[in-house]
């Protein structure tokens, strides 16, 4: 499968031989697990495998919770309360999948911005970075709709909300928004489909999973200098790469190890520190929350839909040329969609050719503040629509927007980048060796 | 990654540090409860004293429908012998659609539901609230406070002014620990509203909390069962990651001594 020259599989006994040549199937794993991978990837590239664990652990829990779980609206909340109380282990079960959500997340955010530092979505791998944008939103779908499942208050009024924004898409949004409810409004019928599709997404994922591991295993992995493995011939490979099997499982499982550590004092100690209390009222369609707050992977681009309010200038500018079409509520949504948008086109919008952060002096600097203001946003969607919250969430909109389409565009022409190392070996060397 | 999360863990400390007393819009009372904490358990006499509170007084208008009677046989628990469970349970009636009439529970039922329809069910009430949010919304001050949901409970049960007011044919209370200031509930506790058999103390701060504990242990019956299974699973991870931290160390070994030998001629 790779295109870096490296040892294949070869069938010895007889009946290697007589499978192989019906279904090369143990080649393949070989393969696989055999793969050369760059030598010098640093403890940024381990969440790739917490983030397979996750899906695995989420997929195992759910699987077992579904068998006690009902999903109607007078039986749901109860229905969750007998799991914690009555199902042997329940209460560990359904906290595990809870807190997974969250450890998955954690994982996918590490994951995403250690590749947009290290370059990682830059030519030959857009297609790795786009399969993976795609598993993220796959991710938040399938979140989202898991959340309003247990059918407590954040569940109704969450999934209320949420629906409401394809309600402002202008002239079809009503229907889109009946026809993803089921409905004028939450009720069985959406907990029906939400239970379903939340059932079916997990494994779309692990299908998309496996192609983002088939696209970078095309590819080779990128590394941490973004120089790429010298493919003149196995030798030369050889110097620039170690299998995957032993050097980096056990590498993985260490970091996964120390991972899961924290993970299960989370679960076991403080299981609903991430959770919001009133999830534990059931749901009222009577009775709307003082704060309706997503969970808080969702913050940030829930930060950014309620930023851009009727009083700001673009919204006014993007209103008055479109007759009044865009409103602000459906300017929030586009917003918020372009948020992610933005971060699918990356690898066409960075134009500097060096790959690696490591090596571009003022994007580093950038970069940093990215961060940060991810952060701020996540804050600022936890915050009420009043006083001074709403404008710190628009400036930290509007610097989301700015570096992906400003920022890394112009900084690819006026950045002077240093010079990286030449192969990966001189990287690896010239952090282990003697120097 | 680890550099960055314990600089992580820094700001969070100084931030919640700093924010604790800026923050806070209701008044919540904090008490050092007997299940706080990783080593945390559950007080079993506490639990009674609580369940008693509860049966005579609270169980007068809120129902705990999600907890089935037969719980307060267990260990992390009340822990009342089984006689006393079945007992407990005949005190309330369920109707029973064969005989067409009501009878007497079953340690297999649940507790009734909300005698009063405008009083909400207390099953989960210790986790449907929480007593910090500090500082600045962030929640952080919770890593080190709890939630604060059976603080909250307190509070509210303390937090009587004695001031009164009508509005559209309601009463409502002044209780500086609700938000908005006024609760539709009358005070339900006094002082010396129940006798203890163990000869507690019966004032209206310790049958507070007492109460509270109790409705945390209705929200949480397997919190005990829980941090055990943390524990465990703490421990089996840590000599994990020890096991596969020297197996790592010696797999690269060979790796890294060859870097140095490749660079030993140049520098």
């Amino acid at each position: 499968m790779s295109g870096i020259p490296h040892d294949h599989y070869e069938p010895k006994t007889g009946f290697e031989k007589w499978l192989h040549s019906r279904l090369p199937i143990v080649g393949l794993v070989y393969d696989t697990i055999m793969i050369p991978t760059p030598k010098n990837l640093n403890w940024m590239w381990i969440w790739g495998i917490v983030l397979a664990f996750c899906l695995v652990l989420q997929i195992i829990t759910g699987i077992v919770l579904a068998m006690h779980y009902t999903p109607h609206v007078d039986l749901a909340f109860a229905s969750v309360e007998h799991i914690m109380r009555d199902v042997n282990g329940g209460y560990m079960l359904r906290y595990l999948h809870a807190n997974g959500a969250s450890l998955f997340f954690i994982a996918v955010y590490i994951h995403i911005f250690r590749g947009l530092y290290y370059g990682s979505y830059k030519a030959p791998r857009e297609v790795t970075w786009i399969i993976g944008m795609l598993i993220y939103l796959a991710m938040m779908a399938t979140a989202f709709m898991g959340y309003v499942l247990p059918w407590g208050q954040m569940s109704f009024w969450g999934a209320t909300v949420i629906t409401g924004l394809f309600g402002a898409i202008p002239f079809i949004g009503e229907s889109i928004q009946a026809w993803l409810l089921g409905g004028p409004a939450v009720d069985n019928a959406t907990l029906n489909r939400f239970f379903s599709l939340h059932y079916l997404l997990p494994f779309v994922l692990a299908a998309l999973v496996a192609i983002h591991i088939w696209a970078f295993h095309t590819t080779g992995n990128s590394n941490p200098a973004g120089v790429e493995v010298r493919r003149g011939s196995k030798e030369e490979a050889e110097k620039d790469t170690l299998p995957f099997w032993p050097y980096f499982v056990i590498k993985d499982l260490f970091a996964l190890a120390i991972v899961l550590l924290i993970f299960f004092a989370v679960v076991g100690f403080m299981p609903n520190y991430l959770g919001e209390p009133d999830n534990y009222i059931e749901a009222n369609p009577l009775a709307t929350p003082a704060h309706i707050v997503p969970e808080w992977y969702f913050l940030p681009f829930y930060a950014i839909l309620r930023a851009f309010t009727a009083d700001v200038w673009v919204v006014q500018l993007a209103n008055w040329v479109s007759f009044g079409i865009i409103d602000a509520k459906f300017f929030g949504v586009i917003a918020m969609f372009g948020a992610i948008a933005v971060m699918f086109l990356v690898p066409w919008l960075d134009t500097s050719s060096t790959r690696s952060g490591r090596f571009r002096p003022m994007f580093k600097w950038w970069y940093m503040l990215l961060v940060i203001d991810f952060l701020v946003l996540m804050w600022g969607g936890s915050r009420p629509t009043t006083g001074i919250y709403p404008i710190i969430s628009l400036i930290a909109s509007a610097y989301w927007f700015a570096y992906f389409l400003v920022i890394l565009p112009l900084l690819g022409v006026i950045e002077k980048p240093t010079t990286p190392p030449a192969t990966i070996e001189d990287d690896f060397n010239a952090h282990y060796g003697n120097h | 990654m680890f550099k960055k999360l314990a600089i992580t863990a820094v700001t969070a400390l100084t931030l919640s540090v700093g924010g604790v007393a800026a923050s806070e819009k209701i008044h919540t009372e904090s008490v050092d409860f007997s299940f706080e904490g990783p080593f945390g358990t559950y007080d079993q006499n506490q639990l009674q004293r609580g369940l008693q509170v509860y049966t005579e007084v609270c169980s007068a208008c809120h129902g705990l429908k999600f907890v089935p009677i037969r719980t307060l046989g267990d260990e992390g628990g009340p822990n009342l012998p089984d006689d006393q469970v079945r007992a407990y349970a005949k005190q309330f009636d369920i109707y029973d659609p064969e005989k067409d009439e009501d009878v007497p529970r079953k340690p297999t039922d649940h507790f009734p539901t909300s005698a009063d329809p405008n009083a909400p069910d207390l099953s989960l009430m210790a986790k449907a609230r929480k007593g910090y949010e500090g500082p600045y919304g962030t929640g952080m001050n919770q890593l080190f406070r709890g939630i604060g949901g059976p603080e909250h409970i307190v509070s509210i049960l303390n937090g009587y002014t004695g001031e009164e007011k009508e509005e559209a044919g309601t009463t409502y209370y002044e209780n500086h620990a609700f938000p908005g200031g006024w609760i539709s509930m009358p005070p339900p506790l006094y002082g010396e509203d129940v006798e203890f058999a163990d000869g507690s103390s019966n004032e209206l701060e310790k049958e507070a909390i007492d109460v509270a504990a109790f409705l945390m242990w209705t929200a949480e019956p397997k919190m005990m069962d829980r941090k055990k299974s943390g524990f465990i699973a703490v421990i089996l991870l840590t000599m994990l990651s020890v096991l596969l931290y020297a197996t790592n160390k010696r797999l690269w070994a060979p790796v890294k001594k060859r870097a140095k030998e490749e660079t030993s001629g140049e520098s």
